[in-house]
């Protein structure tokens, strides 16, 4: 019943017409592939399935059929600020992999030429000669990842950056312990989902003592049309260990919406550090609010150790639906939670993002940084708790949530909840709307600037403190972003 | 090089400005002084290109590339990079946009519009530091938020500073000694100065005659009503300070 369907949807010209159009979303292409994808819907048989294909272990399959049985018994969650149709869960395929992809990623260099040329459009370029410096790629299309670079290079430090297939099959013994450890399946609706049908992901593993020599990344591509994307990423930074993550991801424009729903796991022992940071730029569907990624994603660090320490840092600028609340646990003593965030969303975006510290152990503290644009007629959202239970003696929270509205038709909300049952604790927290004046936007036109670079000086000062959090090369391209994003906005 | 012909400026339905005619030369340093609610500012904003005035009558003529323009065709962008310049008397606040990123975009879009190469950070950096040391600015401007909790001097430096920068042809100075103690003024005032050459012209706006004492005019001209009454040399300032506007417009 289930045979893998082949996939021939666009001809060349229609690929032509595809970029074309979208000039302002330049990776909007589609690429014309051989892909295994299994049939539509959702049930026990696609979990099996799904686990056939990647050839997973008995206890993997349990897991994912516990999810699955778990997630039956749940409801869509409807509290986020969102308008949007019913999601037809039997209406997307689970599965959908570039068939010279199959049987698990291989060496980066015997990667299909087609997907190497498919990422290196995204600027992300996968051969030994091209690799990005001081950055270890792993590269997912659609279900699965397709290879991971620098892996030798990483390995004579300890450290195992992999793909989560990978993980499964070669590190049992650490996926078994800490996968659902921080974001367990029965958790929401989503990471329920995510845990039944997840195909593939990163796994990175850094070993006591080790500060990563680089950057560790993947890059999330979805191609096919009707499938969704469900990745799981895992990162333990053992005792004294230090690691930067870096995460993007883009989408082909379609007029349909698709289901990105994935789950990320953090684990810091003492005095480790975790730097995540994501520009994410998923197709945000068209003016009149046509097509985009629906962006269902559960993100959670748990600071275990002492003085361990989980920073956030994203760029949410992408997707027609963004919920999303990347979260610390701040169990050991004096361990550090942050998040920095910008949120922009244009047309007919709709974002309901933030944050939620909850603070466990003695002495820990964190760092709330938001900010928020909104264009067009979208609507953007902030979302975030701060909880301090009765053991955090002397837990110190800093909460800012800044707004920025330009044009009339668009609408910004901050929702924090804060919760304190300690009294040691010490809250700060600040809030602003403001828009770009018109006084603002003269002064610098008066200095030679023309309305597109008055605009995005404006805000780029207003996410300064967010985008220097990022790494050099991703701020650069964070800007740019924002500068296309508001392209036409002001006027 | 700059002739301003029977212009008139409305805003919100109220006329404010009623035909002036002002012809400034290369070289040259005219003054306009009158009293509040004359006009003086509106002048200035409307040859910045401020779309908030709505000009009905008359033009600005200026010199772009040996011919004579009609500077209310072009954006404000347009006119600042073809070397017009007005020092505001109210800097507007941008948080969060750091001094140098600020000052280097702008200096570079000039550059890239005469289709010269832009600056780098590194030179820029170092361009920017002479030429705060010619304001007697501290380094410490570099890494602030532009006019953020700025005090009112220091506003108003950093307005001569961005005329330094970028070089202008022609520039306006909106009252830029109010506010100013003497110490502050006279720095300002040496900094305009020392930018004046044979090739640029300077339009200084001012209520009072004592920023005239260091910024020496060649012309005064005095606003009232949105028309110039009176035009002469620079010893009118000092009538002007004698008189009072009511004086000398009773005369």
């Amino acid at each position: 019943m289930h045979k893998p369907e082949e996939t021939k949807i666009l001809n060349e010209k229609t690929i032509e017409e595809n970029i074309l159009t979208s000039r302002d979303y330049k990776y909007g292409f589609y690429t014309d592939i051989e892909t295994d994808r299994i049939p539509k819907g959702l049930g026990e048989e696609t979990v099996h399935l799904i686990c056939d294909k990647k050839k997973e272990p008995d206890w993997m399959r349990e897991w994912r059929l516990k999810a699955y049985r778990h997630w039956k018994t749940m409801t869509e969650p409807h509290w986020p600020n969102f308008k949007y149709g019913p999601i037809d869960y039997q209406a997307v395929s689970y599965y959908s992999a570039p068939r010279k992809a199959r049987g698990g990623p291989q060496s980066i260099d015997q990667v299909d030429p087609e997907l190497r040329k498919a990422f290196e459009k995204l600027g992300i370029p996968l051969g030994e000669q091209k690799r990005l410096t001081g950055v270890a790629v792993d590269a997912v299309f659609d279900s699965v990842s397709v290879g991971t670079t620098h892996q030798t290079e990483l390995a004579k430090h300890g450290v195992i950056f992999c793909s989560m297939t990978e993980a499964i099959r070669n590190h049992a013994d650490l996926v078994r312990k800490y996968m659902g450890s921080v974001v367990p399946y029965t958790d929401n609706f989503f990471a329920a989902l995510n845990a039944a049908v997840f195909s593939d992901g990163s796994f990175c593993y850094i070993p006591q003592g080790v500060k990563c020599p680089l950057e560790l990344s993947t890059y999330f591509r979805i191609n096919a049309a009707e499938s969704g994307q469900f990745e799981r990423t895992l990162i333990v930074a053992e005792e004294g260990s230090y690691v930067s993550y870096l995460e993007g991801c883009t989408a082909p424009m379609r007029d349909e919406n698709q289901l990105h729903a994935a789950v990320v796991e953090l684990v810091a022992m003492n005095d480790a550090q975790i730097k995540y940071s994501t520009v994410q730029n998923w197709y945000s569907g068209d003016t009149e609010g046509r097509g985009g990624i629906y962006n269902f994603v559960t993100k959670r660090g748990k600071c275990l150790g002492r003085r361990s320490k989980i920073s956030w840092t994203q760029v949410e600028a992408g997707a027609a639906i963004t919920w999303k609340y990347p979260s610390c646990i701040l169990q050991g003593d004096e361990s550090v939670g942050e998040f920095y965030s910008v949120a922009l969303t244009n047309n007919r975006m709709q974002a309901d993002t933030g944050t939620k510290m909850i603070h466990i152990g003695k002495k820990t503290s964190s760092t709330i940084i938001s900010k928020g644009i909104s264009t067009g007629e979208s609507n953007n959202n902030y979302r975030g708790m701060v909880k301090i239970l009765p053991s955090a003696d002397g837990a110190r929270n800093f909460s800012q949530c800044d707004s920025m509205l330009v044009g009339n038709k668009c609408s910004a909300n901050t929702f924090p909840y804060i919760e304190v049952r300690n009294s040691t604790a010490v809250m700060e927290h600040e809030a602003s709307t403001s828009k770009i004046s018109a006084e603002q936007v003269f002064y610098l036109k008066s200095r030679g600037l023309d309305m597109e670079e008055a605009v995005s000086l404006i805000i780029n000062g207003f996410c300064k403190e967010v985008f220097k959090e990022l790494p050099m090369e991703f701020a650069v391209e964070a800007v740019r972003l924002l500068e296309m994003k508001l392209e036409g906005s002001v006027g | 090089m700059f002739e301003i012909k029977n212009l008139h400026v409305k805003i919100n339905d109220t006329e404010i400005l009623k035909g002036i005619d002002l012809t400034v030369n290369t070289g040259e340093v005219h003054a306009i002084m009158g009293p509040t609610g004359s006009g003086k500012s509106t002048l200035a904003k409307v040859i910045a290109g401020d779309p908030a005035y709505e000009v009905t009558e008359g033009g600005i003529f200026y010199e772009v590339n040996f011919k004579k323009v009609n500077i209310l065709d072009l954006e404000p962008e347009e006119r600042a990079r073809e070397g017009i310049f007005l020092a505001f008397q109210y800097p507007v606040e941008l948080p969060g946009v750091g001094m140098s990123s600020f000052l280097r975009s702008a200096f570079n879009a000039v550059c890239r519009h005469h289709g010269a190469e832009e600056m780098d950070p590194i030179d820029f950096d170092e361009y920017l530091r002479k030429k705060m040391k010619l304001l007697d600015m501290d380094e410490k401007f570099i890494g602030r938020p532009v006019n953020v909790d700025f005090s009112g001097g220091e506003k108003k430096r950093n307005e001569i500073l961005q005329m330094a920068i970028l070089n202008p042809r022609f520039s306006v100075l909106d009252e830029t000694d109010s506010g100013l103690d003497v110490d502050s003024m006279r720095v300002v005032a040496d900094g305009v100065n020392r930018l004046k050459s044979k090739n640029n012209a300077t339009l200084v706006i001012t209520h009072y005659q004592r920023l005239l004492n260091y910024i020496v005019p060649d012309f005064v001209h005095v606003l009232v009503d949105g028309r110039i009454v009176r035009s002469s040399g620079k010893e009118l300032a000092l009538e002007v300070e004698d008189k009072g506007y009511d004086g000398l417009i009773k005369k």
